[in-house]
């Protein structure tokens, strides 16, 4: 049966930020499947020039309202690789913890407030309440978790105030840290129960053969900072991270596109976990088994799943970091902040995959040259390559407008886009 | 959602208005709008004092029949500009939310430089881009209410909702941020060593960030009849230097009508 089909989204809904989709058909033949970024932007690297140090933690933060926190530490990884601040053992521990609970709260905020109305056949999660109370509540009480430790370590769930360069302005008390360790066993219980919840529904069947980029693990799933690495075997210092994106504009896009060794390449909780596989907490791992997922896997949709074996690591390394952290003093520690000219280049797995902030001070530790480059921005041509072509092998089916307005939704939404980071 | 679906509110069993509410996002990081969803404890709560009809973040369907439009982000573009029109043709009631939707946010630093081309080629190189100063929503449309704050807070989200809900006429707090901090018991950041504008910012936000040891940036703007002089005198006297004091008072644009201009205020490239 060839059919004709014509998919016009505008400002597609349940992702950040502000994208279209087109898709043509004509008797069975794709015309045309485009993914345009059509996002204001709000000129970042322009506003930081000629500000002084401080201040770029704090604006490069407002890059990003789902992972302010991602953006802050790389702003501040920047800074101190600039400088030469090497942060001591517990602050590298916290900054990690909230890291992680950052991802906790996007990864649900995504897998269970935007994509699955999608596998329930609704709008948003706001008919779910009535329902399907309990999965709602339940996807509630891991975001507010997340959010909570964020609070107390971060200071604040959203632009968190104390995160510094040098360390942390203020320190968590013992007995918060050790009712926040009880809470992260009990959660785990929680996480299952929506990993057995997703189980139950089928992800679309879509496969197409993807390089994919992340930092390098070694010996511990990779978060902040070392090699950046590449499924085709590309390996780079995190100072030549400009080698590894190769940004380029594009006329369908506000936001920069990128590439590596193919037209495209994808980053995020798959990539992560096709790269570092290995590395991920036995618990972790054994999820993923019961989803099928094993590296290398090139099913775009599965990002969804990736995103859910990554919760349940990010608990249990969260557990583990406080146990360490409750073993011993917590002591106050800040790093004393001398300014000095020349280059800081930060890499950090966000949420969405891989960032890079870089940053070029002057001898007053004022910035001459700066440069974002976010996983969203990475991602774009893949979103659009990855569109091509389920529209192809949907043209061939003949499905209807619907259905393929749906699927080709749900693929974007796959890569949980933070579009308007992207452009910045 | 229907009533029937959350259950309408009564108070001493006459039921409450509830008020159809829609979430817009021009330029901005969406994170005001997130933080209505990031109260889990209150979301509930919250949804059953409100039927939201279009939140494009959260939900798939849409509806332009609403009374309350919450509007995050600053303007740019002329098409920003004409979707902002047909918002407040449609809305009762428009609520900016948010520094950015009130002052320009961080977004209004751009504005600084006397080119905005040069902005553009810093960024995008000869690429065109569509792109013009960063306004306020003010500055295009009639604003009936401005949540303030970067990011906003969801508790005052909520008694502001509430209280359009209950016909509560809503005041906003004229003293500063200084206030809240020492009845919070902080020790003052500028024992701390720390630069604070806690002296000239509105308060509400129940000193947020000098909670946390972190100096006040200024996100909600002034305080009633901020006295910048003196602000400024501080500063200097604790070895900050008046770049500090700029770089704060500059940075979400709640002060700029206050700001002399020939100041930091404009740079070029």
């Amino acid at each position: 049966m060839k059919k004709s089909c014509n998919v016009d989204i505008r400002r597609l809904s349940r992702v950040e930020g502000h994208g279209n989709i087109r898709i043509k058909i004509k008797n069975g033949k794709l015309m045309e499947a485009r993914w345009e970024v059509v996002e204001t932007p709000r000129f970042f690297e322009a506003i930081l020039k000629g500000k002084k140090w401080d201040n770029a933690p704090w604006i490069t933060g407002r890059i990003c309202g789902i992972c302010s926190i991602g953006h802050t530490l790389t702003s501040i990884r920047a800074v101190e690789n600039a400088f030469g601040i090497i942060p001591d053992e517990q602050t590298k521990k916290l900054r990690l913890i909230l890291k992680h609970m950052e991802t906790l709260q996007s990864h649900t905020l995504h897998l269970s407030f935007l994509v699955l109305p999608d596998l329930m056949k609704a709008g948003s999660i706001f008919p779910l309440i009535k329902t399907h109370e309990e999965v709602v509540l339940r996807a509630a009480r891991i975001k507010k978790l997340a959010n909570d430790i964020c609070d107390c370590v971060g200071g604040r769930r959203m632009h968190p105030t104390r995160t510094v360069v040098g360390g942390f302005t203020m320190l968590p008390e013992k007995e918060e840290l050790r009712g926040f360790g009880e809470r992260l066993k009990e959660i785990v219980s929680d996480l299952m129960l929506v990993a057995e919840l997703v189980r139950g529904f089928s992800l679309p069947d879509f496969v197409r053969e993807t390089e994919f980029v992340s930092l390098k693990g070694e010996g511990d799933y990779p978060f902040i900072g070392g090699d950046l690495v590449s499924s085709d075997g590309v390996r780079m210092r995190e100072l030549d991270y400009k080698k590894m994106t190769n940004e380029y504009m594009t006329e369908q896009s506000t936001s920069k596109w990128c590439r590596l060794s193919r037209e495209s390449f994808a980053v995020g909780a798959l990539a992560r976990l096709n790269n570092n596989f290995e590395f991920l907490h036995p618990a972790a791992k054994e999820v993923a088994g019961s989803f099928g997922l094993m590296p290398p896997n090139h099913n775009p949709f599965m990002n969804n799943i990736a995103q859910l074996v990554e919760c349940v690591h990010v608990v249990k390394e969260s557990t583990r970091l406080i146990d360490e952290l409750l073993g011993s003093e917590l002591k106050e520690s800040r790093r004393k902040v001398t300014p000095r000219s020349g280059i800081g280049v930060a890499a950090v797995e966000v949420p969405r995959g891989i960032l890079y902030h870089s940053y070029e001070f002057d001898d007053d530790g004022k910035i001459v040259k700066s440069d974002c480059v976010i996983p969203t921005g990475q991602n774009h041509a893949n979103i659009q390559f990855d569109l091509e072509g389920i529209a192809k092998e949907y043209a061939a089916r003949g499905k209807t407008d619907t259905e393929l307005e749906l699927l080709a939704a749900m693929l974007v939404r796959a890569y949980d886009p933070c579009i308007s980071c992207s452009v910045h | 959602m229907d009533e029937k679906e959350t259950g309408a509110r009564t108070y001493l069993g006459v039921p409450l208005y509830r008020p159809k509410v829609a979430f817009f996002e021009f330029s901005s990081c969406e994170g005001c709008q997130l933080q209505v969803l990031n109260k889990e404890e209150t979301l509930l709560d919250f949804l059953s004092l409100v039927e939201v009809v279009n939140f494009r973040e959260a939900m798939t369907e849409q509806s332009d029949d609403y009374e309350i439009a919450f509007v995050e982000g600053s303007i740019t573009r002329d098409d920003d500009v004409k979707r902002l029109k047909k918002i407040r043709k449609n809305a009762k009631v428009l609520v900016a939310l948010g520094s950015c939707a009130c002052f320009g946010g961080v977004n209004q630093l751009k504005n600084r430089f006397k080119d905005l081309n040069l902005v553009k080629r810093e960024v995008y190189g000869r690429h065109p881009i569509d792109s013009g100063p960063v306004r306020t929503l003010e500055e295009i449309v009639k604003v009936d209410l401005k949540i303030y704050g970067c990011p906003v807070k969801k508790a005052e989200v909520e008694k502001i909702v509430l209280h359009i809900a209950i016909g509560k006429s809503i005041v906003f707090p004229k003293y500063p941020v200084c206030m809240e901090c020492k009845r919070n018991e902080n020790i003052c950041l500028f024992e701390l060593g720390e630069p604070c504008l806690g002296p000239v910012t509105r308060a509400g936000c129940d000193s947020w960030c000098p909670n946390n040891r972190a100096g006040c940036w200024g996100c909600r703007g002034p305080a009633d009849d901020p006295n910048l002089d003196q602000m400024k005198k501080i500063m200097l006297e604790k070895d900050f230097s008046e770049e500090t004091l700029l770089d704060r008072l500059e940075c979400f644009g709640g002060f700029s009508a206050l700001m002399k201009k020939g100041n930091a205020n404009e740079k070029v490239l």
